[in-house]
């Protein structure tokens, strides 16, 4: 199976592909449009800026692609910034649109408990949820985040609790996404990678 | 359900090695950081931290390939740093490896580092290193592995660097660093309470109940030790079981 991770000059590439390695899948990346086009499966991490993912997905002609292949059917999975980038638009970067995959806006977390949200935290699961079959409920995700979303309507499938409940697991039909980061979240996180590959048609 | 305390072996190299010493003096071997890091991986680190000692420009591309062997060991995450002075410099550190860079003499000397450093990386990729030593009735910032003294106040320090972008503070105590005497609780507490991101508590890690201590008394978000877990002093899912009986919220593994 051909799995590709978005490439748009940022992020954390090289960890995602060792964790995949680890379960013995061989990943390449896409950086064009073409490239995007034949994958059975892609993958969008992300550390940073909400504005900057956003240029630079659209310098590299990558925004419609994406979105196309998300209406093919094509299998994604949004990692933190990844996930934040599928929503419509951000409060981190005002004036810039996101992949509008779902309606809602990702807010500033209030500062309710120390920000960023940096470390383990656990899940609330709301639904039931495919890409975390396996996992135990009491696992722990490593998160690094200032902004989160606080909805994505039936989309929610696990939330995390700080400063505010929000969206930790989303799921809606071949796309998928985590706020946490499972290529930094050991066995548990390793599972979850499993489980999206297994879901895009892969042996993971 | 909440927010795990976190407990972070760190690695001082000498870029290549691992080294260390009893108040940042006394430097000795300690073995492979690869080999290091991959037994901590296994055994429950909720994080590693790898740190350039030397710090000498000649030997970065070495500690460079050092964050790269190192990352590539770990399923968690990575906080490398040591003589961090732009953005170049930090980039170089990231793309190798880490998730996270520590900043210390650099930052003291040129605080907009910090505001740029978070500009280009984001705040949560850039943790501000604070050595510490008490000073008549405060604590003063060291710069240089705590060679040279500031005049600055390392309370005030913190949280000017929070302002300028820091999204993480890694406070060391130069009294308590190597002494396994246990944390120093009034320091962190203080840095603690003068700073809204998380804190990392550095230097005096001995028994459980010293890490008990600096995440209640001290208030600290995370902890880290160097020796304790080198010299399988302390083990880390016996640390942890510990800590989850006292009601301390950890991840527990295995």
């Amino acid at each position: 199976m051909n799995i590709a991770l978005v490439e748009y000059g940022a992020g954390n590439l090289p960890s995602v592909e060792r964790a995949l390695s680890r379960l013995g899948v061989e990943s390449r990346r896409a950086s064009t449009p073409e490239a995007l086009a034949g994958c059975d499966a892609l993958i969008l991490p992300g550390v940073g800026h909400f504005g900057a993912l956003m240029r630079s997905l659209d310098e590299r002609s990558l925004v419609n692609p994406l979105r196309d292949a998300v209406s093919r059917g094509t299998p994604l999975l949004g990692i933190c910034l990844g996930l934040q980038a599928m929503f419509a638009s951000s409060d981190e970067a005002p004036g810039d649109a996101g992949l509008a995959l779902f309606p809602q806006n990702v807010s500033a977390l209030p500062p309710a408990d120390r920000l960023p949200h940096m470390g383990w935290n656990q899940l609330r699961r709301a639904r039931p949820s495919k890409l975390l079959e396996g996992v135990r409920q009491d696992a722990y995700f490593y998160f690094a985040h200032s902004y989160a979303a606080l909805d994505a309507g039936e989309a929610g499938v696990a939330y995390c609790d700080h400063c505010a409940p929000f969206v930790a697991v989303l799921e809606q039909g071949s796309v998928f996404a985590t706020q946490f980061h499972p290529e930094k979240s050991g066995p548990a996180g390793s599972q979850i990678l499993s489980n999206f590959v297994r879901l895009a048609g892969g042996k993971g | 359900m909440s927010l795990a305390h976190r407990i972070i072996p760190c690695l001082d190299t000498d870029g290549e090695r691992v080294v260390k010493g009893v108040n940042f003096v006394n430097l000795r071997d300690a073995g492979d950081p690869a080999a290091l890091a991959a037994r901590y991986n296994i055994e429950g680190a909720d994080e590693l931290v790898v740190l350039d000692i030397a710090a000498s420009r000649d030997h970065r591309p070495t500690f460079l390939e050092t964050i790269r062997r190192v990352a590539a060991e770990l399923a968690i995450p990575l906080t490398a740093g040591g003589g961090v002075a732009n953005v170049d410099e930090g980039r170089a550190i990231l793309r190798a490896g880490a998730d996270k860079l520590t900043v210390n003499t650099a930052a003291i000397r040129n605080p907009p580092l910090l505001t740029a450093l978070a500009a280009e990386f984001g705040s949560q990729a850039v943790v501000l290193a604070i050595d510490a030593k008490r000073v008549g009735d405060r604590w003063e910032a060291f710069v240089r592995g705590g060679s040279v003294p500031t005049g600055i106040d390392a309370v005030a320090w913190a949280r000017q660097g929070v302002d300028c972008g820091a999204g993480e503070i890694l406070i060391t105590s130069m009294d308590k660093d190597g002494t396994r005497s246990g944390f120093d609780c009034p320091l962190t507490a203080a840095i603690s309470r003068a700073v809204s991101v998380p804190v990392i508590a550095s230097g005096g890690a001995d028994t459980p109940e010293t890490f008990l201590e600096v995440f209640r008394e001290g208030r600290a978000d995370a902890a880290l030790a160097a020796s304790i877990f080198h010299d399988s002093i302390q083990g880390l899912g016996a640390l942890k079981r510990y800590l989850g009986a006292q009601g301390v919220s950890v991840r527990q593994t295995g």
